[in-house]
């Protein structure tokens, strides 16, 4: 056991990676040079030409991986910010999604496109995004969120071992804190939630940052208003453990799901529908959603804490579904006409 | 004149003359409503893909368009497999899922038809990529047309060809028209081949009609990439004797013009040299042309014997299973 941050324990993987599969390659923006969270630090001394130094070309680099990984290699691409992918998403979405479905099967497109997300710091709109929501939408991509170190590298191994597009998101925020992590080379499965505590009154689902948001409101919920939360981590969006969560909500009949994303459209928009869809008779109160409000992440600290949730707010949420209280059902139309 | 040897001039009108009646009767098809979706024909481009892959060993690869069945054709996708996938049937090079824009076969380095203009670019440079890696000799080539030299991956992939020596051949077919608009109104230049300049690679201009000069700047870009020369980008003048695309009223050209375009049609032009040459006697010709109307009718027949895909698989191959732990 090493006690690593998530920018060390990802180099342990991608050094793993890399010497069990010659094939595995490493392109993007200055790399060489070791990126911003030491993640690809020391590659290049042991791995040569497999790290390459890429033009500032996002449509470039991932329709290279595309091209890359179809005809038998298996390129990680680092994308730094994630909004920086979107110069690429006519590849991500027309190429790399499609490749395999569209022509019938013939090919698999193994690659991973690591992209940091998240609010850090006022780096602003353009900067601070978490827009996991959006890859998610689309069949063919898988969606990895990593909340510990451990996780950060079992989960970028396998996603590198993966035979499919995979869309590794890295929280700035959370990127210097440490944990535990195994030495050597081990995988984590994609689409295995983890439950990170057990609890009987409310379940809460997150990932990424919000997981450890996730931790603390459990903690408080616990020590402050005697609530005993149960906490999910999904670790991965797609594939998404829905048997985990629909375990969970069966045992505790409340949910709060919470990501950074926006609320619109998100994920916890998917997981609510789903819960409603399947578990409608188990809940005891509507389901909770926490999550970035429907702005982009403004520069000054006071506005971005206002549209980026914090801890309280999922405590609040979960406060709010073990005290609702269902209303006397209305009367009919038809009692209504008589 | 340098001519190829007749054996493989002989197989490049065989290809030019399959590219011609396959897309002539899948035209008509559409036309009669016998295809779905809608296609995108490459009648009177022939040369441009003949040539252009007559230089190319069977591993060699290729990225495509749009327009895409004649590069099929001209990188040896058989005739059955091709219309079986218009006509959107399982025996199909994508069983049924791709159609028209999107025929691929990965076995013969075809890496697929592209309904994104300039989704082929950045393919092609991955492809050279990984053949730089596996050091296997491997040439690809880059299709594409005078609409796509204008998007902004264009510019990536040549500049990122360029600082890395892949073995990319960047093929332009100016067919004159971007969809329905003239190429003088969309770009500022004539010759498009003098934007290699700016990435510092060589790059040529050839009349896209004439399949002998195709193969010649075809076997000199090739031998350069495959020798580690790296990128070159070959730009090949010709014209599309129909529209866009089926249902395409052509308002934006005149049938004067089209009929003096088809005055260069590349077909008789080879086939003259090839008959002064002594290559083949005209017999040999006609027959040949008897032969490729019946594989076309045979294709036809072989997709409409062919079952319908079922329903049932429409959620089919999203993702290659894997492993936890990885295939290996």
């Amino acid at each position: 056991m090493a006690y690593l941050s998530f920018g060390q324990a990802t180099n342990d993987a991608m050094r793993e990676a890399m010497r069990a599969d010659e094939k595995v390659i490493v392109m993007g923006l200055d790399i060489r040079w070791g990126g911003s969270f030491g993640q690809f630090r020391g590659l290049y001394d042991e791995f040569g030409d497999r790290v390459i130094d890429m033009p500032i070309s996002e449509s470039v680099i991932v329709a290279a991986c595309v091209g890359a990984a179809a005809t038998g290699l298996r390129p990680v691409a680092s994308m730094s910010f994630v909004e920086f992918t979107l110069g690429a998403f006519d590849e991500i979405v027309n190429q790399a999604a499609k490749f395999r479905y569209m022509f019938g099967g013939q090919v698999s497109v193994p690659m991973v496109l690591r992209a940091a997300d998240g609010v850090i710091k006022s780096a602003a709109a353009q900067h601070s995004e978490s827009i996991e929501a959006l890859f998610a939408h689309v069949p063919g991509l898988k969606v990895v969120a990593a909340s510990t170190p451990s996780d950060a590298k079992g989960l970028l191994i396998q996603s590198i071992l993966d035979d499919n597009p995979v869309i590794y998101l890295e929280n700035k925020r959370i990127q210097p804190l440490k944990g535990e992590v195994a030495e050597g080379y081990y995988t984590i499965p994609l689409g295995q939630a983890a439950v990170r505590q057990e609890g009987k009154d409310v379940t809460i689902v997150a990932y990424s940052g919000m997981a450890i948001n996730g931790a603390q409101a459990c903690e408080t919920l616990a020590t402050e208003h005697g609530i005993d939360a149960e906490l999910i981590d999904l670790r991965t969006i797609v594939p998404l453990d829905f048997e985990a969560i629909a375990r969970s909500v069966a045992k505790t009949r409340r949910a709060v799901i919470c990501h950074e994303g926006w609320l619109s459209g998100g994920v916890g928009a998917e997981i609510s529908a789903r819960i409603t869809e399947q578990l409608f008779a188990d809940l005891l109160a509507p389901v909770e959603r926490v999550g970035a409000k429907n702005a982009h992440i403004p520069f000054a600290p006071v506005l971005e804490r206002a549209v980026v949730p914090a801890a309280e707010e999922i405590v609040a949420a979960a406060k709010r579904a073990v005290e609702y209280s269902r209303p006397p059902a209305k009367p009919s139309h038809e009692s209504v006409a008589r | 004149m340098n001519l190829p040897p007749a054996e493989t001039m002989r197989h490049m009108l065989l290809t030019m003359l399959r590219i011609r009646l396959f897309e002539e009767r899948v035209l008509a098809d559409y036309m009669a409503r016998k295809i779905p979706g809608f296609t995108h024909s490459y009648v009177g481009e022939e040369a441009a893909a003949t040539g252009m892959c007559a230089p190319l060993r069977k591993d060699d690869y290729i990225t495509s368009t749009h327009r895409g069945h004649g590069h099929a054709i001209a990188k040896g996708v058989g005739l059955n497999p091709l219309m079986a996938e218009l006509y959107g049937k399982t025996t199909g090079v994508c069983h049924g899922r791709g159609g028209s824009m999107h025929v691929a076969d990965f076995s013969l380095g075809m890496l697929g038809a592209n309904g994104i203009v300039g989704g082929g670019f950045g393919l092609a440079a991955g492809a050279g990529i990984s053949i730089q890696f596996r050091k296997s000799g491997q040439v690809a080539v880059c299709f594409f047309g005078d609409g796509g030299i204008n998007k902004g991956t264009f510019h990536e992939a040549m500049n990122l060809a360029a600082v890395m020596k892949l073995p990319v051949v960047f093929a332009c077919e100016n067919n004159q028209f971007a969809q329905y608009t003239a190429m003088s109104r969309t770009t500022s230049i004539k010759d498009l081949s003098t934007r290699a300049v700016a990435y510092g690679i060589p790059g040529t201009t050839v009349d896209g009609n004439d399949v002998l000069a195709v193969y010649g700047a075809a076997r000199e870009a090739v031998d350069r990439a495959r020798s580690g020369g790296g990128p070159s980008l070959v730009v090949m003048e010709t014209y599309r004797f129909y529209g866009h695309s089926v249902g395409d009223a052509e308002a934006y050209r005149t049938k004067d013009e089209v009929a003096e375009r088809r005055g260069f049609d590349p077909i008789p032009r080879f086939e003259k040299v090839l008959l002064e040459q002594k290559v083949m006697s005209d017999s040999e010709r006609q027959q040949m042309w008897e032969d490729v109307k019946k594989e076309v009718e045979d294709s036809v027949a072989f997709a409409l014997a062919s079952p319908d895909p079922d329903p049932a698989s429409a959620l089919d191959d999203l993702f290659t299973p894997t492993p936890v732990g990885g295939g290996r």
